[in-house]
């Protein structure tokens, strides 16, 4: 059944003619618009209106549908908000595991429902808090996590059966999602109790947030290891978020985001078939992740957009049957590269903007940017008021009362259409780099070959040239805000926290069985030599206090470095 | 109308961050607008910055660093260049985020050019050119 009735349409699209030659003609005439071309933030024409005419087959029934069903278009469960809002996940990390540790406790206090870990760039990338390049790093942005003893530092007095964690990291993923595991055997909980995430989207580490710690197929096989191993022993955890907001920090559009990022998730599915898992069991378990950017409707289109196409390609490509493993459930952030320093407090204007989309667009849990980030990692103020941005949307708006409550409007259908269109293009495109063997060897020969860094690199320049050319305003930016005023107290950086936890490790290392450590990082050498799956070996290594480092290490005597190509 | 050579530009990230959209712009802007770009990547130390950087008689050298880092590394960077007598021979930027107050801090240990997350395509080639034909470097 199509949308509109065909008769109907045709009326409407001669209604629209008329109407252009007599009224808009007259008033064009007295008074042109402002501008010649309308354009998204990725650069997209918009036409002045939209009609049944732009969706001419869209098909109630097939393209839309019901949430909770088939494509999926309208959101991924029957009642959405209704039963129950998404969760507000704030990130949080900096220091020692300590510090966290208490801010983790004062976002609990004050209205948080999940818990989110930032680590420092040592930890993100594989190097202990010891290692040189690590200098002036450690916990810098991010906490700093050595040994699983940090963990158990990190969750102290936090109840990790009952609050869902997710862990923002990704080469080291099989590393700290262990630690996590051993933290869990301390403390008593079993693992099937426990519910979260582990990012652990190793392939967006070549273009997109770049913490890679091992080239990519290395990097890869690490991240299949954690699926194989938790599909079987920690069947609650979601094994990859795949991650779209890192390619469009980066700089990509919304249909480039949509299309890598989709790109990345057929790329471990067909990884996952390899291993002989079928799509119904891991794939209920992936999740994703995305970006949501100032332009309100582009941003609630391509997450309408993302979750068709996802269900579309799970059911119709790969044969999944179980609806779950169709669900394209996703987490959202505000993106930080749209923050400005100058008038730090617009800001809570733009996270507040792109919350909003996020939620229409039907997001499962969401971060807010704080409106202090362009000038440091934010305060707790800032934090605060993000989720006190949240529960206004959540509670006084209205909101999220009804679904999708944007489905139907002709505007957004025909973006969801052309988004869907375009992020499909660019899987085509990687899949035809691979030869004919599919998305995941088209992903390896993209990477390799530089294409996906190239593409976002050039929307990104020419994003900032529609800001230099003053086609694209920013207040603050190419227009001039009066009387800015700092933000109030931004967060104050100690220091000493590097050393704290260069003593911390120093102590670990002293008091442990070293002997049982080297034997548990060699049998995991062993292990990943062998093609086998390495994740008990380096639980085993997280119980004899290995470091990461020097798991991380353990893995790139087998798969080698990978150094940055510089592209641009 | 005499002709030169084009102004010659090394660019680089220290440590290990990884944001590298707001160097990989500057790089296609500059190599825009005329100049010879080399974007040596990310996780690269001082030494290799500098050695580059004399080896081919760079006029700029361009840092980009958002990992709050850059006192450290920027220490250890001019270390580097005062070792090889490379001061005033080389123009030396940074840019990412800087907090306002440790501006002065950089530019005491030598940094010619402080440029914070939103400053401007233009006003940094503008300053390169600037301080080039002061001759401000050699």
């Amino acid at each position: 059944m199509t949308l509109y009735d065909q008769k109907a349409a045709q009326k409407a699209k001669e209604a629209e003619l008329a109407w252009e030659h007599d009224e808009l003609r007259r008033t064009l005439e007295r008074a042109p618009e402002s501008q010649e071309r309308f354009l998204t933030v990725s650069g997209r024409e918009i036409d002045r209106i939209y009609t049944p005419a732009d969706a001419p087959n869209l098909d109630y029934a097939s393209d839309i549908g019901f949430p909770g069903a088939y494509p999926f278009t309208r959101g991924v469960y029957p009642t959405m908000y209704r039963a129950r809002q998404w969760t507000r996940r704030q990130i949080a990390g900096f220091g020692t595991a300590k510090s966290t540790n208490e801010r983790y406790k004062y976002l609990l206090a004050h209205g948080q429902t999940g818990l989110s870990t930032d680590f420092d760039h040592p930890t993100l990338t594989g190097y202990d808090s010891l290692h040189p390049l690590a200098e002036g790093e450690v916990g810098r942005l991010g906490v700093a996590i050595d040994t699983a003893r940090d963990m158990s530092d990190l969750f102290d007095g936090i109840p990790i059966d009952k609050v869902s964690i997710s862990l923002t990291i990704n080469h080291p993923a099989i590393v700290l999602l262990s630690f996590l595991l051993a933290h869990a055997e301390k403390v008593g909980v079993p693992w099937e109790t426990l519910r979260g995430t582990v990012q652990n989207d190793s392939l967006k580490e070549f273009h997109g947030q770049k913490t890679f710690a091992l080239p990519p197929r290395g990097a890869y096989h690490m991240t299949m290891d954690v699926v194989e191993f938790c599909t079987r022993n920690v069947p609650n955890w979601n094994t990859i978020s795949i991650s779209g907001y890192h390619t469009r920090e980066a700089g990509s559009t919304a249909g480039q985001e949509v299309g890598f990022t989709l790109a990345q998730g057929m790329a471990y599915v067909e990884g996952g078939l390899q291993r002989g898992l079928s799509p119904d069991e891991f794939g209920p378990r992936l999740s994703y992740f995305f970006g949501v950017h100032m332009d309100f409707f582009e941003e609630v289109a391509k997450l309408r957009a993302a979750r068709r196409l996802w269900a579309r390609l799970m059911k119709e490509r790969y044969g999944a049957t179980d609806p779950r493993a169709m669900l394209c459930r996703f987490h959202s952030q505000t993106l930080g590269s749209t923050l400005i320093r100058e008038g730090a407090l617009n800001n809570l204007i733009r996270g507040t903007t792109q919350a909003m989309a996020a939620v229409l667009g039907g997001t499962q849990s969401l971060h807010v940017s704080g409106y202090d980030e362009a000038h440091d990692i934010p305060s707790e103020d800032a934090m605060r008021m993000s989720l006190n941005t949240q529960r206004i949307i959540g509670n006084e708006t209205g909101v999220a009362n009804t679904i999708d409550p944007l489905g139907g409007s002709f505007f957004i259908e025909k973006l969801t259409n052309e988004i869907e269109e375009e992020a499909l293009a660019y899987i085509r495109t990687i899949e035809d780099m691979g030869g004919g063997e599919g998305v995941l060897a088209g992903m390896f020969a993209a990477i390799e070959n530089g294409y996906i860094e190239r593409e976002i690199s050039q929307a990104a320049f020419d994003y900032q040239q529609r800001i230099e050319d003053d086609e694209y305003k920013v207040l603050g930016l190419n227009e001039h805000e009066e009387d800015s005023v700092p933000p109030p107290e931004l967060y104050e950086h100690d220091d000493d926290e590097e050393e704290r936890q260069i003593a911390r490790l120093e102590a670990v290392i002293h008091e442990r069985d070293s002997a049982r450590t080297e034997a548990a990082l060699e049998a995991l050498r062993q292990a990943a030599r062998g093609n086998e799956n390495t994740m008990p070996f380096i639980l085993d290594a997280s119980r004899a206090d290995a470091t990461e480092g020097e798991i991380m290490g353990a893995l790139r005597d087998v798969f080698g470095d990978h150094e940055d190509p510089g592209i641009f | 109308m005499t002709t030169s050579k084009p102004t010659k530009v090394i660019l680089a990230k220290l440590g290990l961050d990884g944001h590298d959209r707001g160097i990989k712009v500057i790089a296609k802007a500059l190599e825009k607008a005329g100049m010879d770009v080399v974007y040596m990547g990310m996780r690269v130390t001082p030494e290799q910055v500098v050695d580059r950087a004399q080896r081919e008689d760079a006029d700029v050298i361009g840092i980009s660093l958002l990992s709050g880092a850059h006192k450290p590394l920027m220490t250890r960077l001019m270390k580097v260049v005062d070792e090889r007598e490379m001061r005033g021979e080389t123009l030396i930027l940074l840019g990412g985020t800087v907090p306002d107050g440790d501006r002065e801090a950089l530019e005491e240990i030598g940094v010619d050019g402080v440029f914070p997350v939103g400053s401007s395509l233009r006003d940094i080639e503008a300053f390169i050119r600037e301080r080039l034909a002061d001759g401000a470097v050699d």
